[in-house]
């Protein structure tokens, strides 16, 4: 288009930092081009939350530069990057709850009238045209407080456009969205690119990194590894990149062999929330529970498991009657719940690596009521060394480890009370992929081992591949049950979202 | 596809009634917890005046002007502290210093003009609000422990400044007494400052932006921070002006009382938070207006006034602020409840 060469708008330059002793970042180089979506991929603590914030300006730098259309510049502040033209859209949202939709977008920045006072009608206008822009439909007037994620993500996205930002990076956006929401946000992206944006997309999905893409930047350990053209790249490649060494497979479930039912669950009601749930689970089988965020899944098993209470309904294992909205009693009848949100729900982050992992059987672990840390430590490393869990001390906090070892805990925690049942909710949601696949291959062992497994996933890939029956829910209802063979990304989808085939179908 | 718009469209593109309507509706949502506060401070007023008319007689509207003026003064400067979730349990002892400067101001410069006194008295308050706000945004402690310890520090520094002494009427110039009571339109004087204090600070959080900033650091810090708001000077500001309306309060109560000693506005704080909380502001932060605040306190001061007329014993007095205060909060939490209901739109989760 333009004769004269065209100066990325954002690139880093040879960028390194470090905290403590940790070194984030050591050496990486990235350019983001005006009406390209680069993807940054890598596994946890490869450094891509570190260069994130840099770019957000939330970091500095020690070494390297930072061009904005070829010139070095300095962030010292989040604001120079917003002057610059950066917009980012963090992991965590960044919303005030308190605040109107419109003010969130224009916060910091309102409009003004002559009288310094905020020109609130010039604030709507705006508002309501970028919203148009969006195709999204919202009152600006209503405060973000109780928003989904997803819209939440579109206002972060409306702030963005308002600012007219060049450069719009995007930290792993899709991570709490369902399919439909995803696919959205993609649409607004490629939008935002084809008129002249510079998107830095941030996922650990491959099926979405491919499907929007440009560019793949691969990071290791702080490092760049290598940025290529996505059409020149296969999901295998850039996976071995990640993680430098053979993944075998992402999925390595193996045939169980399936025992007595285990798990019974029928007519299952929790006003206003689930209806008329029934299934059963046998021993050695993995159920996924399958669905959009929100559908109800994570509330089915917290009301099995006796955290929440349920309306009608029986829950049976191995046969015998489980009391509602009793949690002790279906520990003792071996059911485990491994979550959703491990920081919230699955651990206490500011205690050790060993607390956590041996606090569901503290009674067997104490003598006259007295916890003894041996036999603490002692269970703690057994189980430790047979989840592969990294750790530097297990007297560490528990803070410190990485998101998938943090979940290992977790697992560890639940696994030592010998469960009959094991219910793992989102048991891979923002960990990388190596240990991914360690989670799947420890669970495919676990129903070898005969455990019954319902797991509650977002993943559809890990669904499809870990499954060996699925069940669908939508608005509170199974609206499928699907077997491994029948179970394909069309078929999930649809009874996901409540349609039929032919609905769908435009 | 166009590219982005580069000059903000100048012409009303979307229909203007709907939105109109919106408005109106999140305005009044808004609303219609100051206007329970402000209902409840009428129903009280009208039943205690039917049970005995005297309570509405001149006099008696002159003290319920008057008794509200100091607590008011003090919940919209509390009010702005708390909309940034922080709090300033000082406010008490801050009166009180104020109060117990301008008196010594007054013995010590027998000629000292009225204005330079008051000003001065302000300013002990500025300087109170400055090391609190410098305590809470350099050295990271919460605000709660800050305050707590200049609550005792600065009553400290007033008994050892009154040494047990007291400064009366007849020490401070009739010019400033007379500011405690001369009445403008029929209002008492300090009563009409406070309703100034009131309309200026509510207007400035309203409709300026660093004071929509300060509701959006008490929602969410973290992003306030990443939205380039300098969190740091808006709060170290929420707790100067604090500072100085206390002060404020303490000229006030100095000129209508006449009598100052080292234990003015002793224990004043909780009224204060009580005040705040009972006219809508959230402890948790980001909600909440000084109209509510004041409400609040007018509220509080009326039910003071009025409990004697009841011949209710004044022993029940804290038991009915308590229960007004847990009344405010489950109505708050209730209604909070209903809208986030209503705003996450019927029928998504419905079974």
């Amino acid at each position: 288009m333009d004769p004269e060469p065209v100066l990325a708008p954002l690139a880093l330059v040879d960028v390194a930092k470090s905290f403590g002793s940790v070194r984030a970042l050591r050496g990486l180089s990235l350019e983001l081009h005006a009406g390209e979506i680069h993807a940054l991929v890598g596994e946890n603590g490869a450094g891509k939350s570190t260069l994130v914030k840099m770019i957000a300006g939330i970091h500095r730098p020690d070494e390297g530069q930072l061009l904005v259309d070829g010139r070095p510049t300095e962030f010292t502040a989040p604001v120079d990057a917003q002057r610059a033209g950066v917009a980012v859209i963090h992991q965590e949202p960044t919303l005030f709850p308190d605040l109107s939709v419109a003010e969130n977008i224009f916060v910091g920045r309102h409009p003004r009238t002559r009288m310094w006072t905020i020109d609130r009608a010039r604030m709507r206008q705006e508002t309501e045209e970028a919203f148009a822009r969006l195709g999204v439909q919202m009152d600006p007037d209503r405060p973000t407080r109780g928003l989904s994620i997803a819209d939440q993500q579109l206002v972060e996205i409306a702030k963005a456009l308002t600012r007219k930002a060049r450069v719009l990076v995007m930290d792993e956006p899709t991570a709490a969205l369902s399919g439909v929401e995803a696919d959205r946000l993609f649409e607004v992206a490629r939008t935002l690119r084809d008129s002249g944006t510079a998107l830095l997309f941030i996922s650990h999905r491959f099926d979405e990194v491919f499907a929007l893409c440009d560019r793949i930047t691969v990071v290791r350990d702080g490092a760049f590894v290598s940025c290529d053209l996505t059409a020149d790249l296969d999901v295998d490649t850039v996976v071995h990149r990640m993680v430098g060494r053979e993944v075998n497979t992402l999925y390595p479930k193996e045939d169980a062999e399936q025992g007595n039912t285990l798990l019974e669950v029928k007519g299952l009601t929790r006003e206003g929330v689930f209806a008329d749930v029934s299934f059963s689970v046998r021993a050695g089988e993995i159920v996924a529970l399958a669905g959009l965020v929100g559908a109800g899944r994570s509330e089915v098993v917290r009301a099995v498991f006796g955290v929440d209470h349920y309306d009608a309904g029986t829950v049976h294992v191995g046969g015998r009657a489980l009391p509602p909205g009793r949690s002790k009693a279906a520990m003792a009848a071996g059911i485990a719940l491994v979550p959703e949100d491990r920081r919230q729900q699955g651990l206490i982050m500011e205690s050790s690596v060993q607390r956590n992992a041996t606090s569901t059987r503290r009674r067997s672990l104490s003598r006259f009521g007295l916890l003894v840390p041996r036999a603490e430590r002692a269970a703690a490393n057994d189980w430790g060394e047979r989840l592969q869990l990294k750790f530097g001390d297990l007297a560490d906090q528990v803070s410190t480890l990485s998101g998938g070892n943090q979940q290992k805990v977790v697992l560890a925690k639940w696994l030592s009370t010998e469960p009959q049942v094991l219910f793992v909710d989102e048991p891979t949601r923002g960990i990388d992929v190596g240990t991914k696949a360690e989670v799947h291959r420890l669970l495919s062992a676990l129903a070898g081992e005969g455990l019954a497994i319902v797991m509650v996933s977002s993943e559809l890939p890990e669904v499809l591949g870990m499954a060996d029956r699925v069940l669908v829910m939508h608005e509170g209802r199974i609206t499928a049950e699907l077997d491994r063979d029948e179970a394909d990304e069309e078929t999930v989808m649809y009874a996901a979202t409540g349609q039929r085939p032919s609905e769908v179908t435009r | 596809m166009n590219p982005p718009s580069p000059a903000p469209a100048t012409e009303v593109s979307t229909p203007g009634a709907p939105p109109e309507k919106g408005v109106r509706r999140a305005r009044r949502q808004r609303q219609v917890r100051e206007l329970g506060v402000l209902l409840a401070v009428v129903v009280l007023i009208v039943t205690t005046w039917m049970h005995n008319p005297g309570f509405l007689s001149p006099q008696g509207v002159r003290d319920l002007f008057l008794g509200a003026t100091v607590l008011s003064v003090l919940a919209v400067g509390q009010a702005l502290v708390l909309i940034t979730k922080n709090v300033d349990l000082s406010v008490g002892s801050v009166m009180g210093l104020s109060a117990f400067g301008t008196g010594v101001l007054f013995v010590t410069f027998p000629g000292l003009p009225v204005p330079v006194a008051m000003a001065a008295g302000v300013g002990i308050g500025v300087l109170c609000g400055l090391a609190n706000g410098l305590l809470v945004t350099t050295v990271q402690v919460p605000a709660l422990v800050v305050t707590l310890g200049t609550l005792y520090a600065y009553r400290g520094l007033g008994h050892w400044w009154a040494d047990g002494g007291q400064i009366n009427a007849h020490d401070m110039p009739d010019a400033f007494l007379y500011l405690g009571r001369v009445s403008v339109l029929g209002v008492p004087l300090p009563a009409a400052i406070a309703a100034l204090v009131i309309v200026v600070v509510g207007f400035y959080l309203a409709r300026y932006r660093s004071g929509r900033e300060l509701y959006a650091i008490g929602s969410n810090v973290e992003a306030a921070r990443l939205s380039g708001i300098p969190v740091g000077s808006r709060v170290m500001t929420a707790f100067v002006v604090n500072g100085a309306l206390a002060g404020l309060a303490g000229v006030l109560f100095a000129a209508r009382y006449g009598t100052v000693d080292s234990t003015v506005g002793f224990g004043m704080e909780l009224q204060v938070v009580a005040a705040a909380v009972v006219g809508g502001v959230a402890i948790a932060g980001g909600v909440g207006t000084v109209y509510g605040a004041a409400l609040g306190a007018i509220l509080l001061t009326t039910i003071t006034a009025a409990l004697p007329i009841w011949q209710i014993n004044q022993f029940w007095h804290q038991a009915v602020v308590g229960a007004l205060i847990l009344a405010a909060i489950s109505l708050d939490r209730l209604l909070s409840l209903r809208t986030a209901r209503k705003l996450r739109g019927g029928g998504a989760r419905g079974a």
